[in-house]
């Protein structure tokens, strides 16, 4: 007699009822303890001194002030780097030229790189005792200490986000979608467009979402660039830190909430852009990415 | 070709523009990373008194605030709480070489003092620095390789140290040691000692400046601590300056004295006193007395020969600091 056909399924690693209630078990404790506690203590702290207290630091010109440099920052950086993500991803994946994993280790540098050293080499480079400092003071033009320098340092700690989110996704994908069409007569533009783009989407969707995060959250290289002045260079995470360090704890919690506001709104449109796009177009990429090469979307 | 040149002026016209004859009416007042809530309320005076002046506010350790100005951060002032920081200006030509000499006090309107901060009662009966090398006592203060706030507090036990034996170089040294030897944690800033101190509930004493005890008593409870002066320590002296480059490129000398100054008059030193600033008006200390106990203040020139020499002795690689703290 052969094997019976038996409805069980193979074994697989860790699929006892055991294993799998203590795996599940432990995932959930170790996620409230690391993400969920600490994100609770932000928001009771932040109302510990009351609701009015809460509303007075939002509602401070200073804050306010934060806030919005802090999305202007995104604003200008979050689109920049997606570009040059997407350039970076596409020179990677669709040809082939010398230099081609170089620049592979370039994007992936500031991965690598405390947010620190990306701030102080900004400082030697824009910096009046740097290179270009002297003659960015004659020609009158600020770029440490004011908006340009705080949005340099977030790209330059943020370029790798999307660019890494893709190349892996890409690869898989291979060229021949792209060879069909232009061999069917499609300009650059429209295979990118309506072959390329449809193909990355999700994955681009997630690398945007954690650059939009990593720009608003950019603690270290913008301290060192951005010169702390109240009202004008403060971002958010500075201003978080200014609160805590004047002995203001409520207050630094309330700003700190209101960071973290910002997080879960960036991940709540991406949840929902996802559910969108996913009735229409199977499974999210960025969820299981597309194993086989050329896989149709 | 000649409209890109002409485009090309346009711009430039625009860009240096703004240096115009008028002197400035607002001015940048780089200061030390604790001290948001005392020139929030000294701003707010000035410009009551001088409607149209808008005065920015920067704050950092004063280390890295000197450093960005160096760097091309256009601050017209500073408001340090170390002079060496200011130091740090003059020898890169962006302060005049005798600051000290430009204001009252060596340009120093407030002062404090370290000092100690206990849990409510006292229950270890600290009174004095003698009190900080008992078995029994756990004492609080960051890494004086990494903190100002903590030099202070080396400085001012080795003032008292030298006093108490007469200058006898190996009993103070064993008195440091002991001293270190009773710090449990060693944290890199004020307010990571604070933390420790106040919410690990870690050490019976936390030393730090006296007008910061005023802020962590406002924080965490009036009632769950009390503040205990020493019976001498040393003069800790919040300087401020005229950034002569930046005042010079700005027009803004003239707005930048005057503010200056006005921390010195009867308004603005009750608003450091308020804040827990030791000043030097007769009036307003006399009307601060009870906040403020008698204590006596050494300073650094008098006990240690001025900063270049404790740099020299203490706090370079290798030196006294190194020694003693190396031995733990």
């Amino acid at each position: 007699m052969s094997t019976p056909p038996s409805r069980r399924k193979p074994p697989r690693v860790g699929d006892g009822p055991l294993i799998r209630r203590s795996l599940i078990g432990f995932v959930l404790v170790v996620g409230a303890l690391l993400v969920l506690s600490p994100l609770l203590v932000i928001f009771v702290q932040a109302f510990s001194a009351g609701t009015a207290a809460f509303k007075a630091v939002i509602l401070h010109p200073d804050t306010l002030h934060a806030i919005g440099l802090t999305v202007a920052t995104a604003l200008i950086a979050v689109p920049v780097n997606t570009a040059f993500g997407i350039a970076a991803a596409w020179a990677i994946t669709k040809f082939d030229f010398p230099g081609r994993r170089l620049l592979l280790v370039v994007i992936e540098i500031p991965f690598s790189i405390s947010p620190i050293v990306a701030g102080v080499a900004y400082l030697f480079v824009y910096g009046l005792q740097g290179l270009f400092g002297p003659a960015l003071q004659a020609a009158d033009v600020k770029i440490l200490f004011a908006l340009p320098g705080i949005v340099l340092a977030s790209m330059f700690v943020t370029a790798p986000f999307v660019a890494r989110e893709l190349i892996p996704l890409m690869q898989a994908q291979g060229r021949d979608l792209e060879e069909a069409a232009t061999s069917l007569g499609a300009s650059g533009w429209r295979t990118f467009f309506s072959v390329t783009l449809p193909n990355i989407r999700w994955a681009l969707l997630y690398g945007v979402v954690l650059c939009n995060a990593r720009v608003m959250g950019e603690f270290g290289a913008v301290s060192v660039v951005s010169g702390n002045i109240r009202g004008q260079t403060n971002t958010l995470p500075l201003h978080v830190e200014l609160l805590y360090h004047d002995y203001q704890t409520a207050g630094a919690f309330a700003a700190a909430s209101t960071l973290t506001l910002l997080a879960i709104v960036t991940i709540i449109a991406k949840v929902l852009l996802e559910r969108q796009g996913a009735g229409r177009s199977g499974r999210p990429a960025l969820a299981a990415p597309a194993p086989a090469q050329g896989s149709k979307p | 070709m000649k409209r890109l040149i002409l485009i090309g002026a346009a711009i430039a016209a625009l860009l240096t523009a703004p240096a115009s004859a008028e002197p400035a009416t607002k001015i940048l007042n780089a200061s030390y990373d604790v001290a948001r809530e005392l020139f929030t309320q000294v701003n707010a005076a000035y410009v009551a008194q001088h409607p149209g002046v808008t005065i920015d506010q920067s704050h950092a350790g004063t280390s890295k605030q000197a450093r960005a100005i160096v760097e091309g951060l256009e601050a017209d002032v500073v408001t340090f709480n170390q002079v060496t920081d200011i130091a740090f200006l003059a020898k890169n030509g962006f302060v005049s070489e005798d600051w000290q000499n430009d204001f009252p006090n060596k340009s120093s309107p407030f002062h404090s003092l370290p000092s100690f901060l206990v849990r409510a009662g006292n229950p270890k009966n600290v009174k004095d620095w003698d009190d900080l090398v008992r078995d029994d006592v756990k004492v609080i203060f960051p890494n004086p390789k990494t903190s100002g706030n903590a030099r202070y507090t080396y400085l001012a036990a080795t003032a008292f140290a030298q006093e108490k034996f007469g200058g006898d170089a190996d009993k103070v040294k064993a008195f440091i040691g002991k001293l270190f030897d009773n710090v449990p944690v060693f944290d890199t800033g004020g307010r990571a000692a604070t933390t420790t101190f106040v919410e690990r509930e870690i050490g019976d004493v936390l030393i730090t400046f006296e007008s910061e005890t005023t802020g962590i008593r406002k924080e965490f409870g009036e009632d769950k601590f009390q503040s205990v002066t020493p019976s001498v320590s040393l003069l800790a002296e919040f300087p401020v300056a005229i950034v002569d480059k930046v005042a010079d490129a700005r027009d803004s000398r003239e707005l930048a004295k005057a503010y200056l100054e006005f921390l010195y008059t009867p308004e603005g030193q009750t608003i450091l006193a308020e804040n827990g600033n030791r000043v030097n008006d007769k009036a307003v200390a006399e009307a601060f007395k009870d906040k403020f106990p008698a204590v006596r203040l050494v300073t650094v020139e008098d006990v240690f020969g001025g900063w270049d020499k404790i740099q020299a002795e203490h706090f370079a690689s290798g030196g006294l600091l190194d020694q003693l703290y190396g031995e733990r």
